[in-house]
């Protein structure tokens, strides 16, 4: 069964170590949903999260593929790991010209915030766990969705 | 001391004391310290190519890392193809290139090309050094990385403005420090001991051993093992040598062209013993039905390699040296019985054979076994890629490990004749044979003047059939004999139409191996006729120096056993059909 799974990547920060990653899943036709990355409170560590689609015996290779690059440190798959805090961010633009104060309602209902209206439409931003972020987008859809940026998914541990 | 200087002495303090290449503008401060220095041997080869080939056919021959040094843009393109040929068979090797100035990195320069870009998919790790402090570092790690845990090649992408860097001194590190980088090396001891009872209780063991065993150098113990548990084996074309032909346990190679008894005992076990080897598709076949009653279990030093092709019920991961150690001491002894026997019968009712008329064309099969029966006992083979490496692996008799050089995993045609000038530098002692056919001969045959230049005696035999004989194979058996581009002496007059040779063909052969011999400062020898095939290699392989022996074989003969593409691997053709 296909299903999504987020992995967090330690590396060490090398440089082009973002393109050996990113490389290594394009060359072995890996399906990535998002990819970001980061230095950390170590300058010499980065951190990279990664959403990537595929069954368990495919997420499996793409960890043990990825394990092998000599820059990773350590890897791990948080998907069926309960003390991790995983966030995405979002930013969204929908039409407003019409029923504003639903899209308040929500806004509120969702402890987003508003950080542009116009005329025509509002910009908000979310931020949570991305569950949520979707069922906002979800949400937001009826009313026009004109634009749209997510983060992709951060996580850290809980201990 | 300058970075050029920093690097050789760095390379000197790893052992290398020989390297290939080819020099450029971007190297030439590099090339001026090799040109002072004695203690480090240069070969000058026709082709970076090349370079890159003799550097990894000097690796398989030794298990020691080898070493070309290129110059940036077009040489450092020239060598992807050795690099992957390297990925592909776990070959330890460091391929240096130049690169343009640091300043100048990324502004399309003259020969700049983005050599870690190019190779970042196909090498084991890759460097581009950016201050010339960095280069001590640099240089232990690379070496490290390419000769341990499983064995691959690194580039080096080397600025000319830190060649040319001025240092104070310089101290070469004892020690790596790579936190992300650690193999392993030995196995969970609970993993063997489940693996002893395995095979205690295995009714039908069956070991599958590949170029992991020789690259952990593993063969002794394997052979131990054998002893002690009379367990049959089958052994890839990687694998040719760590266990000697005549070993009575022996079943050949396995897969698409391997013989009819290992594949059966590869469908017929209920225990299959993986070690070093990579259940690649030409051994498997169709996946589904592969091994399909047997209980598999895995050693490999490659987490990644376990489970990526079939399904693992005992996964190891370790050396396999240390591992065959391990499981000899769990394993209880085990005498030959029923099993035994059902594989020797195969063995028996479906030996590899041929047979060569007195007065007909020369049989390729006939010059393998020749060669085999003349050469001396320690002789190092190296083939090219298509038929004649596959009679090479089937009809020679393989006594010795690192003795069977062989392009598996890409099949690089053009492999053979520099990786056997890398043997034959590595060992002047041995014989080196370097068996190719007329296509794969003419990707490299510039190479034939560096043998003849610097007295490296590699003895080539070309098996002379007319035809990119392999693709031909597959045509006649696949396509309806459409020979499509697959004849080597089709000319502007031939029929549009052609399914094989006819009277009417084109006589002339070009080109004229023997004249190309003896136009690079080789002993061209040419064999037509049966009874002057002993005669060429008598003389060809006891010949002083470098000698190219053209064999002129029969032109549509087809390799098998085969079985074809995706099928069950005991679905065998055997040519008599
Ligand atoms: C035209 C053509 C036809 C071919 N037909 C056949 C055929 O019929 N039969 C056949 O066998 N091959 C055939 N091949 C070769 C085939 O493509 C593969 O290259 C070959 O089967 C792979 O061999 P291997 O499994 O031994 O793996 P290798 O590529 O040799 O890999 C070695 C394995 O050992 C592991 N390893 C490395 N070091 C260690 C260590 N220290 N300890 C433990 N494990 C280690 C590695 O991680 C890897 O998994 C053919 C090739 C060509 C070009
Ligand atoms: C560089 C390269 N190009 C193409 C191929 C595809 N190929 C595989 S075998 C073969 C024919 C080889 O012909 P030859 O060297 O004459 O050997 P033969 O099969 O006749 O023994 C070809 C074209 C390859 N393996 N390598």
């Amino acid at each position: 069964m296909e299903e999504k799974h987020t992995i967090i990547i330690t590396v060490a920060n090398h440089v082009g170590v973002l393109a050996r990653i990113s490389g290594l899943l394009a060359s072995r036709g890996y399906n990535i949903e998002s990819v970001i990355g980061a230095p950390t409170e170590n300058p010499d560590i980065y951190k990279i999260n990664l959403v990537v689609i595929g069954t368990e015996e495919r997420i499996e290779q793409v960890t043990k593929q990825l394990n092998k690059l000599v820059d990773t440190i350590k890897i791990i798959d948080i998907s069926h790991k309960k003390n991790y805090i995983v966030r995405e961010f979002i930013l969204i633009k929908v039409n407003a010209a019409k029923n504003r104060s639903e899209i308040f309602q929500l806004i509120e209902v969702f402890r987003a915030k508003i950080v542009d209206v116009t005329q025509n439409h509002i910009t908000i931003d979310l931020s949570g766990p991305p569950r949520k972020v979707e069922r906002f987008i979800q949400l937001l859809k009826p009313f026009g969705i004109k634009e749209f940026v997510r983060s992709g998914e951060v996580a850290v541990s809980e201990t | 001391m300058n970075g050029a200087e920093v690097l050789i002495d760095a390379l000197k303090k790893e052992g290398v004391d020989l390297m290939f290449g080819y020099p450029g503008g971007a190297v030439i401060p590099i090339f001026d310290v090799l040109y002072r220095e004695d203690k480090m041997k240069f070969i000058l080869t026709r082709h970076e190519q090349g370079a890159t080939h003799a550097a990894d056919g000097y690796a398989r021959a030794t298990g020691k890392v080898g070493v070309c040094l290129v110059t940036s843009g077009p040489g450092a393109t020239n060598t992807i193809t050795g690099i992957v040929t390297a990925k592909l068979d776990s070959v330890p090797i460091i391929v240096i290139s130049g690169q343009v100035r640091t300043d100048y990195i990324g502004s399309d320069a003259f020969q700049e090309t983005d050599m870690t870009g190019l190779t970042r998919s196909v090498c084991k790790h890759n460097y581009l050094v950016q201050k010339v402090d960095e280069l001590p570092r640099i240089i232990k790690e690379a070496f490290h990385i390419a000769r341990s845990g499983r064995p691959g090649p690194v580039s080096i992408d080397f600025p000319v403005d830190v060649s040319n860097a001025k240092v104070k001194s310089y101290s070469y590190p004892e020690t790596v420090d790579l936190p992300g980088y650690k193999p392993t090396l030995n196995g969970n001891p609970r993993q063997v001991q489940k693996l002893a009872r395995s095979i205690n209780r295995a009714k039908k063991p069956l070991l599958y051993t590949g170029g992991g065993i020789i690259s952990s150098d593993a063969s002794k113990e394997l052979q131990k093992l054998l002893q002690k548990t009379n367990i049959p084996i089958v052994v890839t074309l990687m694998g040719l040598g760590s266990v000697p032909y005549d070993n009575r346990l022996f079943l050949g190679m396995p897969g698409m062209h391997g013989t009819h008894a290992a594949n059966y005992a590869l469908m017929e076990c209920d225990l299959l013993i993986a070690v070093g080897a990579r259940f690649d598709d030409r051994i498997t076949g169709n996946k589904h039905t592969f091994a399909k009653n047997a209980k598999i279990a895995h050693i490999d030093i490659d987490p990644s390699e376990i489970g990526k092709n079939v399904k693992t019920d005992i996964p190891i991961v370790g050396d396999a040296k240390n591992l065959l150690s391990d499981l000899l001491a769990e394993v209880n002894p085990r005498k030959p019985d029923g099993w035994n026997n059902t594989t020797e019968e195969w063995k028996k009712k479906y030996p590899l054979k041929y047979i060569q008329p007195e007065d007909g064309e020369i049989l390729p099969q006939y010059v393998i076994d020749r060669i085999s029966q003349i050469a001396d006992s320690d002789t190092i083979i190296v083939t090219d890629v298509g038929q004649h490496q596959m009679w090479s692996a089937l009809f020679y008799q393989h006594k010795k490990p690192r003795s069977f050089l062989s392009s598996g995993g890409l099949g690089t045609m053009g492999y053979g004749l520099p990786a056997a000038m890398g043997a034959a530098m590595a060992f002047p002692d041995r014989m080196v044979v370097s068996i190719s056919g007329d296509g794969s001969i003419q990707m490299n045959i510039q190479e034939l003047a560096t043998c003849a230049i610097n007295k490296i005696p590699v003895k080539i035999a070309v098996l002379n059939n007319s035809y990119l004989g392999m693709v031909r194979q597959w045509q006649d058996l696949f396509w309806e004999k459409r020979y499509s581009s697959t004849c080597l002496k089709r000319g502007p007059d031939c029929p549009k139409d052609c399914r094989g040779p006819r009277k009417e063909c084109p006589q002339l052969y070009l080109p004229d191996f023997v004249k190309v011999a003896e136009a690079n400062g080789l002993k061209g020898l040419r064999a037509v006729k049966p009874t002057e095939v002993d005669s060429v290699l008598e003389e060809g392989l006891k010949v002083e120096g470098p000698a190219l022996m053209e064999f002129m074989v029969r032109k549509v003969e087809n390799v098998y056993p085969m079985v074809p593409a995706g099928k069950s691997i005991n679905e065998i053709l055997s040519g008599e059909e």
